[in-house]
């Protein structure tokens, strides 16, 4: 065995433990608050606990409740096996999961006593199976009624808020992944994991804990950071040292994400978590939005100027875009690219968190968030041409709007198709992408 | 603990109807990456387009047997035209983001209710073999196989997805050792020595893809024939990761690689379920609950795969030398 495999194997384990020590460190603290917030069950106190605890269950199901494209809020949905019934409640984007025990064909019907006055579902009572997946989706449609005030300018207005805000919360994550494949090459699909890691972190320190929002969501982003730093340290930086293939390394990224996603669901299980209740309302013209959005949507356009500001004016962000431009002539000229490389990892990770963070406070998280915003950053990456940080924010931003803006041409539930397509689009008419440059081509 | 039932649960995954459609799957990635070095990352919609195309022929437009494999095969030869014609003179990792992101996207379409009466929704389909299972020549009745017992159409559906794996298996074993082959191979190492040669590169890369994603097709559409039920759900990019983590097993560059692999990952994950859960039971894993076991199970499939291309990239089967895959 050469020496070189000797200290891959010892990162292995080192790392292991690290991961292992961080996350019981996590889960000690859990128990605690499980007495302060015995009120509101859904809390997951620690796995030790009994299979009757519904946030253990790994089977849920789940869907939302539309009518013209709007939620519909607080309608108790319920999946009834036997004499059993578990309910859920819908939440202001008119979605809602249910945790079930096991997996097994359930009856789903809404509750129709907590249906807003003259709301009547096509179809009252549909049917879940559970047999072959932990997750069944179920869709519940309403004929009628389209009593629509809004104009179409307004309706604009309002997805075009939408869209903004939700490209700001991918670029935050879509930088970090071009920041690490431009200086390392690697298309890391593991990233999404930290997004996912950045929010329910926030819920176990905010929530559970009930720390303040201010210090959670701080705390969360420096953990999610440690993260990326240590995933540098233990993983990539082995695996750079053997002079792996990049295809060789992003498969090894796609491994490492089943590994971050199922010890995510682990620990914190499977049902959605609202962590913040959403926020105070704030009318802006034709827009609702809360005060939680608007203040997530300040902090990414900051952190995105402040990434800028770095890249731009700092020693060590012209040294980042010079490995990125060309690591070897980087590395002659005196410039450390594997600190440059770990400087990459950590900013990448905190602003990834950070994204997790709002994206967890503003929306809801679970296990899978990440995971679900993963392809939406990679075309938001390709389609500002690959590599280059501008580029990955007008890609999120464009990524963002073509999501919001086409829910009001297409199905809600087609939203993220049509971003998928429409980066097709892009790449066959720009292959380089909006900002990217031809020689990237290959 | 009942070993003698985790052994044979486990060694009846060897002839299971799942291991043929994943190592057909995998087949077609091999295809795919180990002779041509395409990137595919969405053989999961490949596999969806065949399973879907083979139920709503068979229940929406009543076609025959020949008829739906027909159609399934054909929407995904389509499917890898269409991906095909835009990405395959770009750089490798073009097609990978393409491949994934449209697969994803057929599977948000499948799931949607805007087509619900043809595609079921997000409910799926079912039912859509009966054809499939009046072809079968089996007496009725239950069979004892030595450690299993099976019906007759459990085991007309396991006959005929071996017997295409095996069909498939020979084609692709007779077409790669072929001058055609050969040109793949050289495409896969260095595409610019090729095209000096005077050869159409993009033609080459476009056979093989659509040639792949046509086997994936004949795995989805084996996996959901044999329930007969069909879920959008089934097709999310897991599908697809845990295809590769298949072939990978194997070996990429081998045609009995994706199938020995396909048979050792379902004889794991058997295997690991029947120990995990048999654990649970007898409250030798205090900490976890038996909903759990599954999730476990999938982490150390991840594990797997980083160990497995760490450590030995070229699987059980493969050749160093020839799968240092680089791009």
């Amino acid at each position: 065995m050469t020496n070189a495999t000797m200290r891959l194997k010892r990162s292995w384990i080192l790392f292991g433990t690290a991961m292992a020590v961080l996350f019981s460190v996590l889960m000690s603290g859990a128990p605690a608050a499980h007495a302060a917030t015995e009120a509101n069950t859904q809390v997951r106190a620690n796995v030790h606990q009994e299979s009757s605890d519904p946030s253990s269950w790994e089977y849920s199901i789940g869907g939302s409740l539309l009518l013209n494209g709007k939620g519909i809020k607080g309608v108790t949905v319920s999946a009834i096996l036997g004499s059993e019934h578990y309910d859920a409640t819908t939440d202001s984007s008119g979605e809602w999961t249910i945790a079930v025990p096991k997996g097994a064909e359930y009856k789903v019907e809404i509750v129709q006593s907590t249906l807003p006055k003259g709301y009547k579902p096509v179809n009252p009572v549909l049917t879940a199976d559970l047999t072959q997946t932990s997750f069944a989706a179920v869709l519940f449609r309403f004929a009628g009624q389209t009593t629509t005030t809004q104009s179409f300018s307004d309706q604009l207005t309002i997805r075009i808020f939408a869209g903004l805000n939700f490209g700001l919360l991918l670029a935050m994550a879509a930088i970090g992944i071009s920041l690490i494949f431009g200086t390392t090459g690697l298309s890391n699909f593991a990233h999404g994991e930290m997004v996912t890691f950045g929010a329910l972190l926030t819920w176990l320190f905010h929530a559970v804990l009930g720390w303040g929002v201010v210090i959670a969501g701080l705390v969360a982003v420096l953990l999610t950071a440690a993260f990326g730093w240590s995933q540098d340290a233990f993983i990539w930086k082995p695996l750079r040292k053997r002079r792996m293939g990049l295809n060789q390394m992003m498969i090894v990224s796609i491994g490492l994400s089943i590994v971050f996603r199922y010890l995510l669901l682990l620990f914190f299980g499977g049902d959605t978590k609202d962590i913040a209740g959403g926020g105070n309302i704030i009318k802006l013209g034709p827009i609702n939005t809360t005060d939680l959005t608007l203040w997530g949507m300040l902090i990414a356009v900051v952190s995105l100027g402040g990434v800028a500001l770095f890249l731009t004016r700092t020693r060590v962000g012209k040294a980042t875009r010079a490995v990125s431009d060309n690591a070897a002539l980087a590395s002659a000229t005196g410039i450390d690219v594997e600190s440059i490389i770990r400087i990459v990892w950590v900013v990448a990770a905190a602003l990834t968190g950070l994204s997790g963070v709002i994206y967890g406070l503003e929306l809801q998280a679970n296990w899978l968030t990440g995971f679900d915003i993963l392809l939406l950053l990679f075309s938001a990456v390709t389609l500002g041409g690959l590599g280059t940080s501008l580029g990955a924010t007008v890609g999120a931003l464009i990524i963002g709007m073509v999501v919001e803006v086409s829910s009001m041409f297409i199905p809600n539930e087609l939203k993220y198709a049509a971003a998928l397509v429409i980066l097709i689009i892009i790449l066959i008419v720009r292959p380089q992408g909006v900002l990217g440059k031809k020689q990237r081509l290959g | 603990m009942d070993f003698v039932s985790i052994f044979n649960l486990t060694l009846g995954e060897l002839i299971g109807v799942f291991t043929a459609a994943y190592a057909l799957c995998a087949l077609g990635l091999a295809m795919h990456f180990g002779y041509t070095g395409l990137l595919n990352f969405g053989q999961a919609g490949f596999a969806a387009l065949g399973a879907y195309g083979y139920a709503i022929a068979s229940l929406s437009f009543h076609w025959n047997l020949w008829g739906s494999f027909a159609f399934g095969v054909a929407c995904a030869a389509a499917f890898a035209l269409l991906l095909g014609i835009p990405t395959l003179r770009l750089r490798a990792d073009y097609l990978a983001i393409v491949t994934i992101a449209a697969a994803q996207a057929l599977y948000y379409a499948f799931g949607d209710s805007e087509w619900e009466s043809i595609t079921g929704g997000a409910n799926g389909l079912s039912q859509f073999g009966t054809d499939f299972y009046k072809a079968n020549p089996i007496p009725e009745g239950r069979y004892n196989l030595g450690i299993i017992t099976l019906s007759q159409d459990e085991i007309w559906i396991r006959l005929v997805s071996w017997g295409l794996v095996a069909l498939v298996a020979i084609i692709l074993v007779v077409l790669t050792r072929s001058p055609w082959g050969r040109t793949l191979k050289g495409i896969r190492e260095d595409e610019d020595a090729v095209r000096s040669l005077g050869k159409n590169v993009f033609a080459y890369k476009m056979q093989s893809l659509v040639l792949g994603g046509v086997i994936g097709a004949l795995g989805g559409i084996v996996f959901t024939l044999a329930s007969q039920t069909n879920q959008p759900t089934t097709w999310v990019s897991n599908f697809t990761f845990m295809t590769w983590t298949v072939l990978l097993l194997g070996g990429a560059a081998t045609i009995l690689g994706p199938v020995l692999g396909s048979a050792v990952f379902f004889m794991f994950l058997m295997l690991t379920q029947g120990l995990f859960e048999g654990l649970v039971n007898i409250g030798w894993l205090p900490f976890l609950t038996l909903a759990q076991v599954g999730q476990i199970r999938y982490l150390l499939v991840g594990i797997f795969l980083v160990l497995l291309v760490v450590f030995r990239p070229q699987g059980f089967l493969g050749n160093k030398k020839e799968m240092q895959f680089n791009g």
